[in-house]
């Protein structure tokens, strides 16, 4: 607890704010001691006089120094404030625990009255009891605190009710400790911090009612004053000179920003724990070796897509770290190219970077990148020309269909927005070619559908539709980046499906995503396995599962049951974790894990080498055979 | 509900204050005999629930009572003061809107993604303390700059244009501070949605992209917050008014309650209310359509 003061003081917010705190603590304390007399003193030569050496702020209407006035108002208006504060806490807690305490009906009574009185501005409800319990300073502290109850009543309900419903709490019940003993032990210890916060918070809201009640003249009366009763003097003297009305009002906000400040310099150190130390790591600094083996799959002016050493960095807090690492391949037209791998592979952003959706504080670095014969790396003469281009030629399969969607657009504006703005359609035309498009990837009844916002699509409907989008021109290459992950089993065929036929009709490629392999080996011509940013293995689906020359992509194969394994087979598996990016090691970074690896491995990193038909492998041990692991063998 | 505890607090209100609240108008030093009749006139002396059928009878038709101190009739004095009001609060509102939601979305486009720090500090730091700031202390100071200082603003009171200006500013600065860090934070919650990465891959035009897909979302998500600086903004009235002697309702509430002319802050104090409750119904209509997922039915 104490180490997390000493972190509030720390914070610029919190240091700032519990200075000033501070201060006007000091001086409430302090100042009607030392200048209670000089704030009092009449002064007949300088009546309403304006700020000069003797007098900073100026004098009032009986030559009473002001500067003095306004240090000495600090006690009272503090002392106010507090009590308010206290007595809206208590009431707040009351009416916040009450519906807990109390239960049914009764509570449910307290909390509707509650939430009625919350939905009016305080300074409203300030007004109404003051009616009640008169003008004056002790109207007003009785008016303020019952005005700020309801807010506070209102956050404690809601805190208790998000912890009587943990287990320990219904724990307590069970074994019959009764109801006040369990919020007083159990509950409001667990919701003390954002009460603490938020009761800090009000204390300021609080100051700043008391000011404006008594600059109203409904607070603090004469001969008594505080911040407020002074700027009322202020005001009608503003003519003369301003700062009679201005100074106590700096002291105003000053204090209220003490509170604030405080507040939520204490919220920023519960509320969010930073994580410590995170240990030296290696940081891959060094160039990364030129993997440029030239696939000499296709000439170049056959390849919709064509990459050469495409690295993603990252600024990290120890240096960049770089989850992509020097990849190349080629996508002919209409070629269909899977991408495997783990999760932290690299995948994913590959696809995400070629699409131009990685955003700062990511880079990206390519010796070369062209998608339809367009340089992607140049900066365009014309950047309307570029995304039009890729707006139309270049379709783009998100993960979760769920999110992917505008929530407060209807799914056929969606879709039609892309012939709007690439195609010069009108908005007629660009309609009739949204329903044709959903039409295209099998959504029933599209001109209904079309109307209908993402909500009332399943996740298969959504996934269709944002095919469908992607169809909106004439797309070259779909980038599908784990279309299928998010859906259910029996759907994923059918998206998956779709995707071919798509694919055949329109003769565009495709370069899918996904950590499944035998999502891959079904639909795709080529697969290009990467581990930590790197393509280790670039083969023909077809020699997946027989020919494969890496010993990772070896592993990934035989991790995958078939239907015929039989059940009592030993499901294979991969010892050991995936690379992190910031990690990644001297040598082969499979290395670690690997049956094969030697001390060649540990300390020269393979590049990728052609071999024969077009494949490319990225191993010192590339078709040297090697034992699968069992899941059982892994874990002994 | 809240109508029905806005009415009959209102009405209570009355009977609430300790003692004879005719006594306490009139002053020490009425004859017992005037107390008498005007209390009669009041209906004071019925049994509470007639009076609260009476009370709830009469406001069906329009008639708040009338001024204890002046004899008008409270809805006379109401309908006069309103518009000075209602305009004051209307036209701050607009003022912050129009000011916030710009310069939420352009923060918050310019830096994302920890982009320009030091315009992301300069913002936080200044919309803080300008959101800190009481609306009234903000008037004081805008009339010591702007009115006596410089002069090009009337100090006080309601002629022309020229004069609705300090007061707007005073109501709409406090709360379009708040407002603009509001927006700014949805604003860069919803540029890391997936849904904005798919009109990026639109290759929509920058502007329609913040414009069309993330900002509706990151009203819907604004509006509630923006009801209650509204419905304070109402409330606000009442001290911005004082400051620059606004012949409007906050004058009018101010000086019965110090004058303890209860019909007349009864009859204020409800008309405070029902803007309120205006404006959190009009805000959950706006909910309504902006938000495809809820119907207007389930209000």
């Amino acid at each position: 607890m104490s180490q997390r003061w000493i972190r509030i003081v720390k914070t610029p917010v919190g240091l700032v704010g519990l200075s000033l705190l501070s201060l006007i603590v000091l001086l409430a304390v302090f100042a009607p001691i030392l200048w209670g007399d000089k704030a009092s003193v009449v002064d007949t030569e300088n009546l309403l006089a304006g700020p000069s050496a003797q007098h900073w702020f100026g004098t009032d209407n009986l030559g009473r120094d002001l500067f003095f006035r306004v240090l000495v108002a600090t006690r009272l208006s503090l002392t106010l404030t507090l009590v308010a504060t206290a007595l809206g806490t208590v009431i707040g807690l009351v009416l916040g625990t009450a519906p807990e305490l109390l239960g049914g009906r009764l509570g449910r009574l307290v909390t509707a009255l509650v939430n009625v009185f919350v939905a009016f501005p305080g300074l409203l409800l300030v007004l109404v009891f003051a009616v009640i319990f008169g003008v004056g300073a002790r109207g007003a502290v009785l008016a303020i605190g019952l005005a700020v109850a309801p807010g506070l009543a209102r956050l404690c309900q809601t805190l208790v009710a998000g912890v009587t419903g943990l287990e320990y709490v219904a724990a307590a019940r069970i074994t019959g400790v009764n109801r006040f003993r369990i919020m007083a032990r159990h509950v409001l210890p667990n919701v003390a911090e954002p009460l603490i916060v938020n009761v800090t918070i009000t204390a300021g809201a609080i100051l700043l009612s008391f000011a404006g009640l008594s600059f109203l003249g409904l607070g603090v009366q004469a001969p008594e004053y505080d911040w407020g009763r002074l700027m009322q003097d202020g005001l009608s003297g503003i003519f003369v000179h301003p700062l009679a009305a201005l100074g106590p009002g700096i002291m105003v906000v000053l204090a209220g920003l003490a509170f604030n400040l405080t507040g939520e310099a204490i919220a920023g150190v519960f509320g969010i724990s930073t994580p410590t130390g995170t240990g030296t790591l290696r940081v891959p600094t060094d160039e990364t070796p030129v993997t440029d083996i030239p696939h000499d799959h296709a000439a170049d002016g056959d390849l919709v897509l064509d990459v050469r050493d495409l690295s993603v960095t990252f600024p990290g807090a120890n240096g960049p770290v770089r989850p992509v690492r020097g990849v190349s391949f080629g996508i002919a037209a209409g070629e269909a190219v899977g991408v495997v791998g783990e999760s932290g592979s690299g995948k994913s952003l590959t696809a995400l970077s070629i699409a131009g959706l990685v955003e700062e504080p990511a880079s990206i670095d390519a010796r070369h990148l062209t998608f339809c014969g367009t340089d992607l790396l140049e900066e365009p003469a014309s950047g309307q020309t570029r995304d039009t281009l890729l707006g139309t030629s270049l379709a783009v399969v998100f993960q979760d269909p769920m999110t992917s969607f505008n929530p407060t657009m209807r799914i056929g504006a969606q879709l039609a927005e892309v012939g709007r703005h690439h195609q010069g359609l009108d908005r007629k035309k660009a309609s009739a070619r949204a329903v044709d498009r959903l039409r295209a990837v099998r959504v029933r009844d599209p001109e209904r559908r079309a109307r209908q916002y993402p909500f009332e699509f399943s996740g298969g409907m959504r996934q269709r539709a944002m095919i469908g989008m992607g169809l909106m021109g004439s797309p070259r290459l779909i980038i599908a980046d784990e279309p299928t992950t998010a859906l259910d089993v029996t759907v994923q065929s059918q998206v998956l499906a779709l995707l071919q036929d798509v694919r055949r009709e329109e003769g565009a490629a495709l370069l899918l995503i996904s950590h499944d392999v035998s999502v891959v080996a079904d639909v795709c011509d080529r697969v290009l396995v990467m581990y930590a940013g790197r393509i280790v293995e670039d083969l023909p689906t077809a020699d997946l599962r027989t020919r494969a020359r890496h010993p990772y992509t070896r592993a990934l194969v035989a991790a995958v049951p078939a239907m015929t394994t039989d059940i009592d087979t030993p499901l294979a598996t991969i010892p050991g974790h995936p690379v992190e990016p910031a990690q990644v090691p001297v040598g082969c970074a499979y290395a670690a894990r690997c049956p094969l690896a030697t001390v060649r491995c540990r300390e020269q990193d393979p590049t990728l080498t052609a071999g024969p038909g077009g494949s490319r492998v990225a191993c010192w041990h590339a078709d040297e055979p090697a034992d699968v692991v069992t899941a059982e063998e892994a874990l002994a | 509900m809240s109508l029905w505890v806005l009415v009959t607090v209102s009405f209570l209100m009355i009977h609430l204050v300790p003692g004879d609240p005719v006594r306490a108008a009139l002053g020490m030093t009425a004859p017992t005999e005037l107390v008498e009749a005007k209390r009669q006139a009041l209906g004071l002396n019925d049994p509470l629930l007639t009076q609260y059928v009476h009370y709830l009878g009469n406001l069906l038709h329009g008639d708040l009572g009338e001024s204890i101190t002046t004899q008008l009739p409270v809805s006379e004095t109401i309908s006069q003061r309103l518009p000075a009001t209602a305009s004051l609060a209307v036209l701050a509102f607009l003022v912050a809107i129009a000011v916030a939601v710009p310069l939420g979305v352009t923060v918050a486009v310019a830096t994302r993604r920890g982009r320009r720090r030091r315009t992301e500090l300069a913002f936080a730091g200044g919309s803080v303390v300008l959101g800190a700031i009481p609306d009234f202390l903000v008037g004081v100071a805008l009339v010591a700059v702007f009115a006596v200082g410089l002069g090009w603003f009337p100090v006080a009171g309601r002629t022309d244009a020229s004069s609705y200006v300090l007061p707007v500013l005073a109501l709409a600065i406090g709360p379009a501070a708040v407002l603009a860090r509001i927006v700014r934070v949805e604003m860069l919650a919803v540029l890391e949605t997936d849904y904005v990465r798919t009109a990026r891959a639109k290759r929509l035009p920058a502007r329609r992209i913040y414009l069309r897909h993330a900002l509706p979302n990151a009203v819907t998500a604004t509006l509630t917050l923006g009801g209650m600086l509204l419905a304070s903004m109402v409330a606000g009235t009442v001290l911005v008014e004082n400051v620059f002697s606004w012949p409007g309702l906050g004058s009018t509430i101010v000086q019965s309650i110090v004058t303890k002319d209860y019909p007349v802050v009864q009859g204020t104090v409800l008309v405070y209310g029902l803007g309120v409750l205006v404006i959190n119904t009009l805000v959950d209509v706006a909910l309504a359509v902006l938000d495809p997922r809820s119907t207007i039915g389930e209000l």
